[in-house]
């Protein structure tokens, strides 16, 4: 076991335990956010950077502080650790240069995006961001291309968060979907644009964190703070058949993986439940979802409509301690 | 004259070839080492020289041997790093064209100090013809005994392989190269872990470079502490300089760590000076990545006294007030160069080669070079400056890998010393000889 101090508040985890995780272990108000690290993806995180935290402890061992900042997701904790996130100045300024980057070819084209109100990018400008541009020079541009019948990549929003190729790797069979060119040329593209066709594809869409995998057959149908999740399941003999249904009156608009407080699916699901199950009679309704997020859709959903910054400071109560932790 | 150690037997014809560098004392390290010393001794005698990775950090040699790991089972390698592609640099370029048994005969050494059974020189694309060279070499090593199985009866085994790269510059990296090595795309791993504990296909592996290893074999002959007393302090033993730029005689030197930037300038043994009786603007010591200094900076340490050709001397001053050794790219600009151009070239040259997985690095370079276009072009402002400022103090430090802060260390030093330089630029942009690089180079 490991002791470590985030933000001031210190708790006990198992050996191997990377700071990003001891930091959800104490709650949303000391956790980095992250745009790349994915729970149920090996190996990933390390590129965004916006978890990045200072070690102004290294351990009890060694307390020296760590030379530069770390990216929180990809680096294990050691006993006697001290970690500035939120009380860091120069994380603070890090993480605005970090999002600087990730919107300086961004088209924040957000009013006809699919993935308004529940991208990570939105909540992360609008919480470290500044209101303000300083590049004059035209944005990076692709043209849009369907990967498979159900899925479309828009590359003009992407992060390069490496998530999909991932899923790709890890979870579809068959590797074909990657990263080709170099540097800001870099572009996720299938094998010579082959279209991606097995049971597991569709997961890409949720673990996009951004507008650049969008569901084809949800395109365009509705804002999603306007649709009802709903906890559902069915006997699915591909996949776990847990999911979350996103009505529109009567009308099943789209199926999604469940995601949990960090927007993370819990479980993948296959293509058939994602794509073709969309009747109320293909599926036993548990109840309603709450978005467990500081995001627009939440607030929207279930609370007063707030910022999420307002939300987190003047609304979340601290959480009850854990266990081992202490405060 | 100074000592001369990797290009010593340089002048004699046919060193090329193995006849002639065998009798110039060649591949004697092999049969010492594998006749009379332990792998344990070699690796001492390594840390006893004092050497450093000359392939631009100057990480101790003999440490990083010592670290690797030695797990039951697990076979280890070593690799070379013949990646050469920081601008300003072209050494290993020259020592492996002209005397590539030196290479050979270290990898053979240095192999058995590391109980490996499989080495690697991993070459940039570009250096198709040394590609032809070494390849010969190799042959001739396995031909007369020197590699295969059974080396010199000793019952140990050693297979030597070169493999080209497609000329990416993030390649030389040494995490992205094992990545292009098994295969890959050439994106660097995030460490840890490093490669001495999982390196080539998750193997315990040590990476150096050409002129690290090359200067194995007269450590092994002649012993740690021989090697231990050329050059001073720290900075034991021999550099090859990378001369380049507005000097008489261009080229690349073997210098005795510790002579005078000024004699490695104005002397007529190295660079003989600046061409054309114009006098020095400006230096980039160490290879592209590190920071230029203008010329009473670089001859000249703050206490007045004078800077030398070692680690320390070239790093003292910190980042405001030195510079690095680095791989020894030694770039010399004389009062005619234009440094806001000088830094495009470079801006241009880090955002091409950047991976592009992390974003400080994929955007922040892009953005660099584009506001330096910009100034040129005579259309920046006095805000742009500040600007590049910001952005390369948002990528240093906050990138996976050092090619992020081998894009900023330049851009920071430019504006640092030659700041009226860029102000000159946006705040008269007629009066400054507007130079259409950029154009030319596109076209
Ligand atoms: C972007 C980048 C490019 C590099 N290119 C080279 C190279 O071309 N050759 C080289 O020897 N080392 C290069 N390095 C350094 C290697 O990562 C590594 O430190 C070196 O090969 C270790 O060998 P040494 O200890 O003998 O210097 C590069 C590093 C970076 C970050
Ligand atoms: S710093 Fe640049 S080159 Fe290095 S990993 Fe990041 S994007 Fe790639
Ligand atoms: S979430 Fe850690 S670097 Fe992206």
């Amino acid at each position: 076991m490991a002791k470590v101090t985030i933000d001031g508040r210190t708790i006990e985890v198992p050996d191997g335990t990377t700071i990003l995780q001891a930091a959800r272990m104490i709650g949303p108000e000391v956790a980095p956010p992250t745009m790349c690290y994915y729970s149920k993806l090996k190996t990933s995180g390390g590129y965004c950077r916006t978890c990045l935290v200072e070690v102004t402890k290294g351990s009890e061992k060694d307390p020296r502080p760590m030379p530069k900042l770390v990216a929180s997701c990809r680096t294990t904790v050691m006993d006697g650790m001290e970690v500035g996130n939120n009380t860091s100045p120069k994380v603070t300024e890090a993480r605005k240069g970090v999002v600087e980057f990730l919107l300086l070819n961004h088209p924040l084209d957000c009013p006809i995006c699919d993935q308004a109100g529940e991208c990570h990018l939105q909540d992360l400008s609008y919480e470290h961001g500044s209101s303000k541009t300083r590049t004059d020079f035209e944005r990076r541009t692709y043209d849009k291309i369907d990967i498979g019948e159900k899925i479309q990549l828009h590359m003009t929003r992407c992060v390069l968060c490496y998530r999909c190729v991932k899923v790709a790797n890890q979870i579809t069979d068959g590797r074909v979907h990657g990263v080709m060119n170099r540097g800001d040329h870099s572009e996720i593209s299938t094998y010579v644009e082959q279209a991606i066709d097995n049971d597991f594809s569709g997961n890409m869409i949720d673990v996009c964190p951004v507008g650049a995998l969008t569901d084809k057959t949800f395109r365009f149908k509705s804002r999603v703070w306007f649709t009802k999740p709903v906890t559902a399941h069915r006997n699915c003999e591909k996949c776990s058949g847990k999911v979350n249904l996103w009505y529109k009156g009567e009308e099943v608009l789209r199926v999604t993986g469940r995601k949990d407080q960090w927007g993370e699916v819990e479980e993948f699901i296959c293509n058939t439940c994602r794509f073709d199950k969309k009747q109320t009679s293909d599926w036993t309704i548990e109840g309603p979802t709450v978005v467990n997020r500081h995001s627009v859709i939440s607030a929207n959903h279930y609370e007063v409509l707030a910022k999420p910054n307002e939300f987190k400071l003047n609304e979340v109560k601290p959480l009850p301690l854990k266990e081992g932790e202490k405060s | 004259m100074g000592k001369k150690i990797l290009l010593e037997h340089d002048h004699v014809p046919g060193i090329q070839g193995y006849e002639v560098y065998r009798n110039c004392g060649g591949y004697a390290s092999v049969e010492k080492a594998i006749k009379t010393m332990s792998a344990e001794a070699m690796v001492e005698e390594v840390k006893k020289s004092g050497l450093r990775g000359r392939g631009g950090a100057g990480f101790p040699t003999g440490m990083k041997w010592s670290f690797l790991a030695k797990p039951e089972g697990v076979p280890r390698y070593l690799v070379c790093n013949a990646d050469e592609s920081e601008p300003g640099t072209f050494k290993d370029r020259y020592l492996m064209s002209r005397i590539p048994h030196i290479l050979v005969e270290g990898m053979i050494t240095s192999s058995f100090a590391l109980g490996v059974n499989t080495a690697f020189i991993y070459i940039r694309g570009e250096y198709f013809y040394i590609v032809r060279i070494l390849e010969n070499a190799i042959k001739e090593a396995y031909a007369n005994g020197w590699l295969g199985k059974n080396i010199l009866g000793s019952g140990y085994d050693l297979d030597l392989y070169v493999q080209v790269g497609a000329g990416a510059y993030i390649c030389g990296e040494e995490t992205a190269l094992l990545e292009s090595l098994e295969g890959k795309r050439g994106n660097p791993r995030i460490k840890p872990p490093f490669p001495a504990i999982a390196g080539l296909y998750g193997c315990p592996t040590v990476v150096n470079n050409v002129e690290t290893i090359a200067s194995v074999p007269y450590i092994i002959n002649n012993g740690g502490d021989d090697y231990a007393k050329i050059g001073i302090g720290r900075s034991a033993g021999t550099k090859l300089i990378s001369a380049s730029g507005h000097i008489n005689k261009p080229g690349v030197y073997e210098i005795e760590m510790g002579i005078t930037v000024e004699d490695f300038i104005y002397s007529e043994e190295y660079c003989g000076g600046i061409k054309n009786g114009k006098k020095l603007k400006a230096v980039v010591a160490g290879g592209s990545s590190v920071p230029v200094l203008p010329a009473d900076k670089i001859i000249n340490l703050p206490s007045g006294e004078k800077r030398l050709m070692t680690y320390e001397s070239l790093s003292e001053g910190g980042f405001a007030g030195g510079t690095m050794l680095g791989s020894g790219g030694f770039i010399v600009m004389d009062e005619t160069t234009s440094i806001v151009e000088n830094l495009f070239t470079f801006a241009r040259f880090y955002h091409h080669e950047s991976c592009g997985q992390c974003s400080p690095c994929r955007e922040g370079t892009s953005w660099m070079e584009k506001i330096l276009h910009k100034i040129m072009d005579g259309h920046g402002t006095l805000a742009d400056i500040d600007l590049l400022w910001e952005i390369q103090s948002k990528i240093e430090g906050n990138t996976i890998c050092p090619l992020g802060d081998a894009a900023a260390w330049p851009v920071a030093s430019a504006i640092r010393h030659f700041r009226h330089e860029f102000e000159a630029y946006v705040t008269n942009p007629n009066a400054v000889n507007k130079v259409r690089h950029y154009e030319n180079m596109n076209a």
